[in-house]
């Protein structure tokens, strides 16, 4: 249980991890799970390139491109970005404000797995040859016509992953609404934890449009439903309606918890308190109610009309708006500060020039007339890669980075982590920036090959050999991960030296119970000051040691998912076969049995005693290096 | 955390308990009717106008009865759901965000998307 290694069998260690509900165990599988999906994604990615890599190539045939091109979109967003940055709230920010888990440790569970049991409901596509191919946001008319499976998997997986992403986001809000540590207003929360409360906020209202429009689709793939059908009555545009009321606030539930960890690296770093927090905090609140308003600049092109477009087109520039007010907090952040470029800041550095190329970009898509010539060109794919790779990417490695000692106890090289930086910022440049221009010479997006003499075979070789430079900068990122677990050398509390929160006072790892006891918090950046005034501990508590009352870890959870991975299938194939239907309702019973079971079996958790806690403590100051 | 905690009242608490819970009681029954008899004249109103009584339009019956399930809706939020007692700063303020969306995007299509 606490930092010392345990020796167990693996059966014993693979239960416990399927049992846990400790939010900084889930926060790992999180990372874990979204990080194998980042590989598989990463690899579709190669392929790509490597099939546009010259003219009239036949690598893979133009049916397995739309596979390959809308499993990697569809993997990256909800399966890779989206979860390794659950991965983070759940790990960080209850430590951040002083909390002993989150407040639903048991739906914590049930959110990883229902994210990654749906994950593999989407792959498991490719084993069967029908993979979706109507592109991410699966257009209706296009995922009605498509033969075969392969948008059941898309409809069923992602229905369930979203569910799981659901629960995770409300668990967020009310962690954070009722689990602050005394004195922690929330006008003190650490920037990481306000972007992961609107973000969560932004899941509560963006995710059930996208449930209604997934049962809407799966009810007229497989039960003859017509809701998106013209020619009975439907109305094909709504799935887009739909879709994009989730789609652009999903767009900025990725990258607000990115500007969190950006925020933090900024201030730690640059040994300064974050420049103009009111307005940070104010921007993030923005952004969030703002994101709501603007769907149908994506839709631009689908004959809305000019009133519609130009109130859209309006209200798209207006979030430039708080987006600047960051932009411009973060700079004068590092302004004057006494700054060290270890390799998140070298991330957050990056960060800024290619982040703002991407809001312009955006800028320029949301002018409707000017988003006549871009729609559906290459430039909106380098508009979205300089944004997500530019923004979500490029945090999530910073975070890596930044977090890893907290999470494990051990550094990763600092050489090695600044050469996974220039590999990957150099390999994402030369992929995205001549995009642009293979946009504006009219290369259409989503396009299996190309004819020779068009211009385009120079450009698309640079994409291609930018696309090879990010995945050696991923390897060397690998590669320090083993050598640093390999040699496993132990770091203290503050191994940056600079913390300013919470997570920077307890041990790397922190305890199961994170706190020994519930700190008082006395400001913004609370253990900064209680170091400035010096406090090196960095904490204050608000209470005398006492008994823990913790929760049992639990298998139901996994149980619960199962049944609806099974009842996945049954919808699936309820229609061609007999024992489609009875495994529907198979899988949906398992559910609610397991449901059942968690409902009538009280589980009152377990108290960790004050002796056990002291002992652990006397343990830290003997053996403990700081 | 969840720790179950025995708390004795003082005599005064004691009596200032009651006293509040009779008055919040007085206050559900009084909405609790307030709340039936507007369903009573919502549903006077829809035989008014399928009987045909003079002045019940579909103009006048329709309004009113969006303006008493309005109102309905808030006494269920307010008094029963006691959304008017403290603490309840949060939850309002995620739903009236909701509200402002389920209202607005709606809005939106049957202004300029539709038109
Ligand atoms: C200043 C802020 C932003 C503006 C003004 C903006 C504007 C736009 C516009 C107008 C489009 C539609 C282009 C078209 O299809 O013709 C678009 C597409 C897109 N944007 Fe942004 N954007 C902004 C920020 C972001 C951020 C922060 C992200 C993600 C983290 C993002 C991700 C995307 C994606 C994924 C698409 C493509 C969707 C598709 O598959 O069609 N954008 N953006
Ligand atoms: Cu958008």
């Amino acid at each position: 249980m606490s930092s010392v290694a345990q020796k167990r069998g693996f059966g014993a260690a693979l239960w416990d991890w399927m049992t846990t509900v400790d939010h900084k165990k889930i926060g790992i599988l999180y990372l874990i799970g979204g990080g194998f999906f980042f590989v598989v994604g990463g690899i579709e990615a190669m392929i790509i390139r490597l099939q546009l890599l010259k003219p009239n190539n036949d690598l893979v045939s133009a049916g397995l491109f739309n596979d390959l091109i809308t499993m990697h979109g569809t993997t990256m967003i909800f399966l890779a970005a989206m979860p390794i940055l659950f991965g983070f709230m759940n790990y960080i920010m209850p430590l951040q404000i002083g909390a002993r888990d989150v407040a639903f440790p048991f739906i914590n569970s049930l959110g990883f797995w229902m994210f990654f049991l749906g994950g593999v409901f989407l792959n498991v596509s490719w084993f069967f040859g029908q993979v979706p191919d109507a592109g991410w946001t699966s257009y209706a008319s296009l995922s009605l016509a498509s033969p075969g499976h392969g948008i059941d998997f898309y409809a069923i997986g992602l229905q369930i992953a979203g569910g799981g992403t659901l629960m995770g986001g409300i668990n967020f809000l009310v962690t954070i609404i009722n689990m602050r540590a005394p004195g922690m207003t929330y006008m003190r929360m650490p920037l990481f934890t306000w972007t992961t409360f609107v973000a969560s906020a932004m899941i509560l209202f963006a995710f059930p449009p996208l449930t209604v429009g997934l049962f809407f689709l799966t009810f007229d793939r497989m039960f003859d439903a017509n809701f998106f059908d013209h020619q009975m009555g439907g109305n094909t545009i709504i799935w887009e309606h739909i879709f994009w009321i989730f789609g652009h606030p999903e767009v900025y539930i990725l990258i607000l918890p990115a500007f969190g960890i950006f925020s933090e690296i900024f201030s730690i770093f640059s040994r300064k308190r974050l420049f103009g927090y009111p307005a940070m905090v104010f921007a993030t609140v923005l952004i969030g109610f703002l994101g709501f308003m603007v769907w149908a600049h994506h839709m631009f092109t689908v004959g809305l009309g000019p009133t519609a477009n130009a109130i859209f087109a309006v209200a798209t520039m207006a979030i430039a708006v708080p987006t600047g007010v960051k932009i411009f907090n973060w700079l004068l952040t590092i302004w004057g500060g006494s700054i060290s470029v270890t390799t998140p800041m070298l991330y957050a550095l990056g960060f800024i020039p290619s982040f703002v190329m991407g809001g312009v970009t955006g800028v320029m898509q949301g002018a409707a007339p000017l988003d006549y010539q871009l729609h559906d060109s290459y430039f909106i794919v380098a508009h979205f890669h300089y944004v997500i790779v530019g923004g979500v990417v490029l945090a999530i490695l910073a975070g890596v980075h930044l977090y890893w000692p907290k999470m494990f106890g051990t550094m990763l090289s600092e050489t090695l982590g600044k050469i996974t930086f220039v590999f990957f910022f150099v390999g994402f440049h030369c992929t995205f920036l001549i995009q642009h221009w293979l946009g504006f010479w009219g290369m259409p997006r989503r396009v299996w090959t190309y004819m020779d003499g068009q211009g385009w075979n120079t450009a698309n070789m640079i994409s291609s050999f930018g696309a090879l430079l990010m995945a050696i900068g991923v390897i060397v990122l690998v590669i320090n991960i083993i050598m640093t677990t390999v040699k496993n050398v132990r770091v203290g509390n503050d191994p940056w030296g600079d913390g300013r929160t919470l997570e920077w006072a307890i041990p790397s790892p922190p305890p199961f119970y994170n706190f020994t006891q519930t700190p008082l918090v006395r400001g913004l950046d609370t253990v900064w000051i209680e170091k400035q005034e010096g406090n090196a501990t960095g904490l204050t508590f608000a209470e005398p040691v006492t008994d823990i009352h913790m929760p049992h870890g639990s298998i139901i959870p996994f149980f619960m998912s199962v049944g609806l991975f099974i009842a996945g299938f049954g919808a699936m194939f309820h229609q061609e076969t007999s024992w489609g239907l009875p495994l529907l309702i198979f899988g949906l019973a398992w559910t609610f049995v397991a449901m059942a079971m968690r409902s009538l079996k009280d589980d009152l958790g377990y108290h960790v005693t004050k002796e056990e806690i002291q002992r652990d403590v006397n343990n830290a100051s003997k053996g403990g290096q700081n | 955390m969840a720790e179950v905690e025995m708390y004795k009242r003082t005599p005064i608490e004691q009596d200032l308990f009651v006293r509040r819970s009779k008055e919040t009681m007085r206050g559900q029954v009084m909405m609790f009717s307030l709340m039936i008899f507007m369903t009573l004249v919502s549903f006077t109103f829809v035989v008014a106008y399928q009987q045909g009584v003079e002045g019940f339009t579909k103009y006048l019956v329709i309004p009113v009865l969006f303006l008493f399930a309005a109102v309905q809706v808030g006494l269920q939020l307010y008094y029963f759901m006691h959304m008017k007692d403290k603490g309840h700063g949060v939850p309002q303020m995620f739903m009236f965000t909701g509200v402002v969306f389920a209202f607005l995007i709606p809005l939106t299509f049957v202004t300029i998307v539709w038109w």
